[in-house]
């Protein structure tokens, strides 16, 4: 809220983001040309599995990355600036503040030596200025939004003394807490019980609905991105190779890879990370990365076409986005190519 | 927390009256008749056995040892035989000097070793991290004895400048012997220092290194908060709590390492009662001495666990 | 030896992570490590130096000019030229040529005093740590009781009760290090004794010796040698220590604590005489902690290749 307000219709949009991990002998592609656009106070869902960037995504849109990896091009425009152009600190008045981010790993991403109040009311300090006292009130009123009871004697406590849930309430109270345009949410509910994943959801819907803010949504969980998302971009080997609105996507999903994620959706609730059996073979290694489609090798309508050349991310009318050969007029395989028909499976 | 403290301390209880076994035996270990050795070899026979009378060695050990343990506890270590003083008393005064050098030697160790640590971990792989840790090498391979032997020759005998060099002409500023003046302190406590800043600095860049990897920093950076309060406020904090305990056996080991340090400066304190005692054959001051510093080693590690315990409570009691 | 097959053969059922029954994921481990110690530049450094000094040791004292304890007192206190590289000691003697002399003894009572120190160590560790209980108290206590002796205090009484001389010395920093070697020992045999397999190798029946021997302590070997390695650097500081305070090494041995305890006197008008000693001390020191700490790094699973 202190920039001038505007004229933004996304509250995020990302274009081709490119950040590479480098070692000594190669460049690692973590993130490789990625473009998807939020508009203002929308859930926008990023769905892949490990290793296809989502997290590294993330970060990069805080400027988050740390050594060795690096930005190394395209624009990330938040209510229409783009952040790379920023300087460090233009981005720590950012961060926390106007965009904010909860973590995966509830019980290590509080610092185990302060107390939960120390932690939410740093953010007060750094960018509202308020005093100790007030940052501690404020902090009571965050816990008691984000549902914890009696927040003032959790105030005083320490991450230990909290469950995983109660953790990732804090972590929401914080990240909230300087009442941010955006939220990233890099897998919230990952490391939590079933039925406090779909409290914290809940709570993330409920706060998005009554404070207006966008959010990001990382997840490897279609489940989750069903239940809370208006849009979803599904990210392959450090691309998006389907960007859509959710309905479209369960409605008909058209990319191959996409299509094999649902069908991998367990029957119930169930961890499916790294273990997508109906998807044959795995993610390529960084350093083994196909020349053509990433997915092609494991793909099963991949054709000579598909190994050979990187397809393109195609705009149909409706603004959804694919990044695959069967929709484009080049298509050189079967034309009547079903991919919703039941795979054989060769395992 | 109450009850671990007197878990803490009953722990102790055993280890106690080992050291004092182990102590007490020294003198009856020893190859030959210790009431002979004490005398010298060419003693006459009266004065052995007048020795072996007021030492009580004629009694059986058992009851040697609780003798000797009953009078320890009322404050007797029994009394010397060079000087003909009581024990505690030649240890007296003694007692705080080498306290003193090793509380000393631990403060500046702590404070060089903290700074180099963090300086390192902070700029991992850089020039400044490669040297501190190459000197950090060199402090830990270092015999103290020998460094204080070069700090003498450099510091205190001096060396010669030439003329171009403006403002001093020799380096003889401190004092190659003593304990009590500042020119007296610097040069022992750098000596008996070194090794502990080095391996604090080590053991700080690790704890440092491990941190800075961990979510809530993550978490930190992601708020908003400047770099530099990330290292000093989130991280640090975090990173002293494994340092605790090396910092508390260190001043431990610079007890022991004291028995060197003050042979080399003549500093006048326990370590070098040890081994003055030692060369005059005068056990009852060496068993005394050394049963105080191993005690007094076994009274810090108590504080030092407490301590971490303390520091540790909110980690540990998941 | 079809017994031994046996067993062999049932170790591999219990293990289902081993998908391959033809590599002997021991072996890999170890190729892993020695290419990472290879690639690590410390350990080259110090490892490199350990094979000079031990070259040195063997063949040097055939090559000096000068016997080590030859005295030439018209020659004594002279400072570092063509003749005497290091110069020469208050008798005389060619410094150089006692260093050279002393680097045998100094790696001897480094190596053996860890030996021996680390043997009864390992053993008492793994007894403490395998079979638990009330031995394992009464081991660890002792180590407790050993332990609050701080520094190099165990090893000044132990030579104080022995009498000074390099084989006292040797005895002495070899008891005064059985405990760090104990308590990791007793550590890594805790953690290995969880696995599973030991269960199943106990339920077929092997025997507590057969299990300790065969399957505990290939499983602990790394953290031996990377403490084995950093002790030998402590053991020679402690000794040479020792022998400054006139408790080791008796003159004319050329050990070089002793050499630097007899500099000390000539600080004022021949500070070579401290100051050779004192440095080759340094680099054998420097060169067995660089070993030790490439060693740790190599066997780090943690550390990257």
């Amino acid at each position: 809220m202190t920039s001038t307000p505007k004229h933004y219709e996304n509250i995020l949009e990302i274009k081709e983001l490119q950040t590479s991990f480098f070692t000594k002998e190669l460049e690692v592609k973590a993130v490789d040309g990625v473009s998807f656009t939020i508009p203002k106070g929308k859930i926008l869902g990023v769905v892949g599995e490990s290793g296809s960037g989502k997290s590294i995504t993330a970060l990069s849109v805080l400027r988050l990355i740390e050594e060795p990896g690096k930005i190394v091009g395209g624009e990330i425009r938040f209510k229409g600036e783009n952040l790379l152009n920023k300087s460090e600190s233009e981005m720590r008045s950012i961060r926390g503040n106007e965009i904010s981010m909860i973590f995966q790993e509830p019980m290590t991403s509080l610092n185990p030596t302060f107390t939960v109040g120390q932690q939410i009311g740093e953010a007060y300090k750094i960018h509202q200025g308020l005093n100790k006292k007030q940052a501690t009130e404020k902090s009571i009123e965050m816990l008691k939004l984000v549902g914890i009871p009696s927040p003032e004697k959790r105030v005083h406590q320490y991450p230990h003394e909290l469950s995983g849930g109660m953790r990732q309430r804090v972590m929401i109270a914080m990240a909230l807490a300087c009442d941010p345009e955006l939220l990233i949410a890099d897998e919230p509910t990952t490391a939590l019980d079933v039925t406090i994943q779909a409290q914290i959801l809940d709570l993330m819907k409920d706060l998005q609905e009554r404070l207006g803010m966008g959010i990001l949504l990382i997840t490897h969980d279609l489940g989750v991105v069903a239940e809370t998302c208006d849009y979803v971009a599904v990210m392959y080997c450090g691309k998006v190779v389907e960007f859509t609105d959710t309905k479209t996507l369960f409605k008909a999903p058209k990319h191959p890879y996409t299509v094999g994620l649902m069908k991998s959706i367990p029957p119930h609730d169930h961890d499916i990370e790294g273990d997508l059996s109906v998807i044959q073979g795995s993610v390529p290694s960084p350093a083994e990365m196909p020349k053509g489609c990433r997915f092609a090798p494991r793909c099963p309508f991949a054709t000579d076409m598909c190994r050979e050349n990187l397809p393109d991310l195609m705009t149909d009318e409706n603004g959804n986005q694919i990044r695959c050969w069967i929709y484009s007029d080049e298509w050189d395989g079967d034309p009547e190519v079903n991919v919703h028909a039941e795979t054989e499976r060769t395992s | 927390m109450f009850k671990f403290i007197i878990r803490r301390i009953i722990q102790t209880i055993p280890v106690l009256i080992g050291v004092s076994i182990l102590v007490f035996s020294m003198m009856h270990l020893v190859p030959g008749d210790p009431a002979q050795i004490m005398a010298g070899e060419s003693a006459p026979k009266e004065q052995v056995e007048n020795i072996r009378e007021r030492l009580g060695l004629n009694e059986p050990l058992p009851v040697q040892y609780f003798s000797y343990i009953g009078d320890a506890i009322q404050g007797d270590l029994g009394n010397s035989m060079r000087s003909g003083r009581e024990v505690t008393e030649e240890i007296g005064t003694r007692f705080w000097v080498t306290v003193e050098l090793a509380l000393y030697s631990t403060i500046v160790a702590v404070f060089i070793g903290l700074i180099a640590g963090v300086i390192s971990a902070t700029r991992k792989y850089s020039f400044a991290d490669t040297s501190l840790m190459l000197i950090a090498l060199f402090g830990l391979s270092m015999p103290n004895f020998w460094l204080g032997l070069m700090l003498i020759q450099w510091f205190a005998i001096g060396i010669d400048l030439p003329s171009w060099v403006p403002f001093i002409s020799d380096t003889s500023w401190f004092k190659p012997s003593g304990w009590g003046s500042f020119q007296q302190v610097v040069l022992p406590v750098i000596t008996l220092g070194t090794g502990s800043a080095a391996i604090i600095a080590r053991m700080t860049r690790s704890s440092m290194l491990d941190v800075i990897g961990q979510d809530y920093i993550r978490t930190a950076r992601a708020k908003g908060v400047k770099e530099r309060i990330v290292i000093y406020r989130h991280a640090l904090k975090n990173a002293l709590i494994p340092v605790v305990t090396v910092v508390g056996l260190q001043f431990g080991g610079l007890l022991g390492g004291a028995v060197l340090t003050e042979t080399v400066f003549a500093v006048n304190g326990m370590g070098k009662l040890i081994i003055d005692s030692i060369m005059a054959r005068d056990f009852p001051v060496v068993q005394g001495t050394i049963l105080v510093v191993a005690l007094l080693f076994v009274f810090v590690n108590l504080l030092v666990d407490i301590a971490y315990r303390f520091l540790n409570k909110r980690i540990d009691l998941d | 030896m079809s017994h031994s097959t046996e067993h062999i053969d049932n170790t591999r059922t219990v293990e289902p992570s081993n998908p391959n029954p033809n590599s002997n994921p021991r072996f890999k481990n170890w190729k892993i490590v020695f290419r990472k110690l290879k690639k690590n530049k410390s350990a080259m450094i110090g490892g490199f130096f350990i094979l000079f000094f031990i070259i040195v040791a063997i063949i040097g004292p055939f090559l000096t000019t000068y016997a080590p304890d030859t005295q030439n007192l018209v020659n004594k206190l002279q400072t570092p030229s063509g003749e005497h590289w290091f110069g020469t000691d208050n008798f005389g003697r060619d410094i150089f040529s006692r260093i050279i002399h002393g680097t045998g003894l100094t790696l001897l009572v480094g190596f053996f005093s860890v030996l021996l120190g680390a043997t009864i160590g390992i053993l008492l560790g793994i007894i403490g740590g395998y079979y638990g209980g009330r031995t394992d108290s009464i081991i660890m206590r002792f180590m407790d009781i050993l332990l609050a002796f701080p520094g190099i205090l165990l090893a000044l009484a132990i030579v104080t009760v022995l009498g000074g001389s390099l084989v006292n010395v040797i005895i002495a920093v070899a008891i005064s290090s059985i405990p760090v070697f104990a308590r990791i020992v007793r550590g890594s045999t805790l953690s290995v004794k969880k696995l599973e397999y030991i269960d199943a190798m106990k339920a077929l029946g092997a025997s507590d010796t057969r299990i300790i021997f065969k399957h505990i302590f290939p499983n602990i070997t790394s953290p031996i040698i990377v403490q084995a390695t950093l002790n030998i650097a402590t053991a020679i500081l402690s000794a040479s220590g020792l022998s400054f305070l006139g408790l080791g090494a008796q003159p004319p041995t050329p050990e070089w604590g002793a050499m630097l305890s007899d500099g000390r006197n000539f600080l004022y008008n021949a500070p070579h005489v401290a100051l050779f000693p004192g440095l080759a001390i340094v680099a054998v020191v420097l060169a067995f902690n660089m070993l030790g700490d490439g060693l740790r790094d190599a066997f780090d699973p943690k550390t990257k290749e």
